[in-house]
């Protein structure tokens, strides 16, 4: 996939002026505690995906919580990256690739052939593996989306959104007085938390993360954790990760993938002390990769 | 699933610690038996053999908890793994409080050698190779792991309980026919209250190594049948006397 089609994805026509819907049901923030069921933001049913002839992604049944962090773990080539990429339609600029089965968000159908692909990239949005920061300034890298959508009315509407952006991605304190420097010059996990700052400027509900933290350091990786349970209170999260630990210490819910089957899913307290599937067990205690 | 790990250091270390685990069990296990022993035997040379060996018993309890740190520090353990982990901590320290116990238990075998003979004693050492057998049971259960194994051992505490209420009762009344019983007597009360509480330290290791493979707890509370606390024994009428 190309950088620009990266680009294109993260910045799209966002929808005009909703209210950010208040959670109405989000994960006990202690454990143990009683929460409200959460509510269903996105909702997968008979998901198949196939490369050519190749059946990558398997009869995938998942519901993804509002304002929590799903985690999507299991081995190389398992299907957990490709069935993200169904969840934004970023599949649809792959050739070979043909996605079957029903993906609704807030009940509609993702892949209805009425629907803007590009305003659902808005609601969708997705921060990839490899920080990719435009070739801009850092202000222009957040100002971008907002501008050519004409979300902002005038500039102090627009400083305003890439303050408050970059506020959230926990980035201002470090940049605020270089605006007008490349963020290209900034360090790994800096551009990183740019990108998602990027990502959140045009009011997206939903954000994908495809690995975001195996480019970066422990540090940098602490600090996009915290400002990822920090998210979770307005935006629906779902990361795949590598890293199992990293699965355990973000996320509320945990989807192990095998093969293209999605073997077990729950809360990722109970996946990581009591999995209910050998394979999850397995793959999860280093028995097999 | 399979069941080595990757790295098969990880396996290694899991292994050392069950190992250890059944070694301590198995010092517990003849301890245990040394002491009753003494006590029935009144053998005062067995029973300072058993009170010098129980320091070896907390150094392995110490083995353990080394073994454990480690591993929780290096391996982040999870699943199955990590239940296991936690067990064998809490396993080894149950050992090493039985270890304790047996230990004063034979304490108490060199003072009643000295003392003169009481019937009690005999319900003592049934009650202490009830005990031993329970003990036996558990352990194998651990080893194999046999989670029924592990089960049955848990109701028979009850056995042991019961025994333990009717010593008890037994040795008031000893106490109160004769007040020249009194000592040796209230020596075997504490001794009887030592057995029942390795008792309970077995039944402990049964609950802890059903979690570790079922990762639920034993549905249940465990039937505790110690009416020791409630007990009153009236003296024996004059004319019944001795």
């Amino acid at each position: 996939m190309s950088d620009a089609t990266q680009v294109a994805a993260q910045v799209a026509t966002p929808a005009t002026g909703a209210p950010k819907a208040t959670a109405t049901g989000t994960s006990a923030a202690v454990p143990g505690a009683q929460a409200a069921p959460a509510a269903v933001k996105i909702v997968a049913r008979d998901v198949n995906v196939f490369y050519g002839e190749k059946h990558a992604l398997k009869h995938v049944d998942l519901d993804i919580n509002e304002n929590e962090v799903t985690a999507l773990i299991g081995p190389s080539g398992c299907g957990k990256s490709t069935f993200l990429r169904c969840l934004n339609r970023m599949n649809d600029v792959i050739d070979i690739c043909r996605v079957t089965g029903s993906i609704t968000l807030d009940g509609t159908d993702v892949y209805d052939t009425s629907l803007d692909v590009v305003q659902l990239r808005a609601r969708v949005g997705m921060v990839f593996q490899k920080p990719n920061p435009f070739p801009k300034t850092i202000y222009d890298n957040v100002a971008y989306g907002p501008r050519i959508h004409g979300i902002a009315r005038n500039k102090s509407e627009l400083d305003e959104i890439v303050h408050r952006s970059l506020e959230r991605a926990g980035l201002i304190k470090e940049v605020h007085d270089r605006l007008d420097q490349p963020g290209t010059g900034l360090s790994g996990g800096q551009q990183q938390r740019l990108c998602i700052a990027r990502a959140i400027a045009v009011n997206p509900e939903v954000i994908l993360m495809d690995e975001p933290c195996s480019a970066l350091d422990p540090i940098a990786t602490a600090k996009i954790e915290e400002l990822i349970d920090e998210l979770r209170e307005n935006f629906t999260i779902v990361i795949v990760t590598h890293s199992m630990q990293q699965a355990a210490r973000v996320s509320q819910r945990t989807a192990f993938f095998h093969l293209g089957d999605l073997v077990e899913v729950g809360d990722t307290e109970q996946i990581f002390t009591n999995p209910k599937d050998s394979r999850t067990q397995g793959y999860i205690t280093g028995r097999f990769g | 699933m399979v069941d080595q790990h990757i790295v098969r250091q990880f396996d290694e270390e899991l292994d050392e610690m069950r190992a250890t685990i059944a070694q301590m069990g198995g010092m517990v296990e003849q301890q245990m038996a040394n002491a009753i022993m003494a006590i029935g035997r009144r053998d005062e040379v067995m029973a300072k053999r058993c009170q010098e060996a129980d320091a070896e018993i907390d150094a392995m309890e110490d083995k353990v908890e080394a073994l454990t740190l480690r591993m929780l520090a290096l391996r982040q353990p999870v699943a199955l793994d990590l239940r296991a982990i936690l067990a064998a901590l809490k396993i080894a320290h149950n050992l090493e409080r039985m270890g304790d116990y047996a230990k004063n238990v034979a304490k108490r075998a060199s003072a009643l050698a000295q003392l003169p003979e009481v019937g009690p004693i005999n319900g003592i050492v049934r009650m202490g190779r009830l005990t031993h057998g329970i003990i036996k049971d558990v352990l194998d259960a651990y080893s194999e792991p046999n989670v029924d194994k592990a089960v049955t051992a848990w109701t028979r505490d009850q056995e042991i309980d019961q025994m333990y209420n009717s010593l008890f009762r037994e040795l008031l009344t000893y106490m109160m026919e004769d007040p020249r019983n009194i000592t040796a007597c209230t020596h075997l009360l504490f001794v009887a209250k030592n057995i029942e509480r390795i008792g309970d330290h077995a039944t402990n290791i049964a609950e802890t190594l059903y979690f570790q493979e079922k990762g639920t707890r034993l549905e249940g509370l465990r039937p505790k049948g110690d009416r020791t606390s409630y007990a009153v024994v009236e003296p024996p009428e004059a004319d019944e006397a001795i």
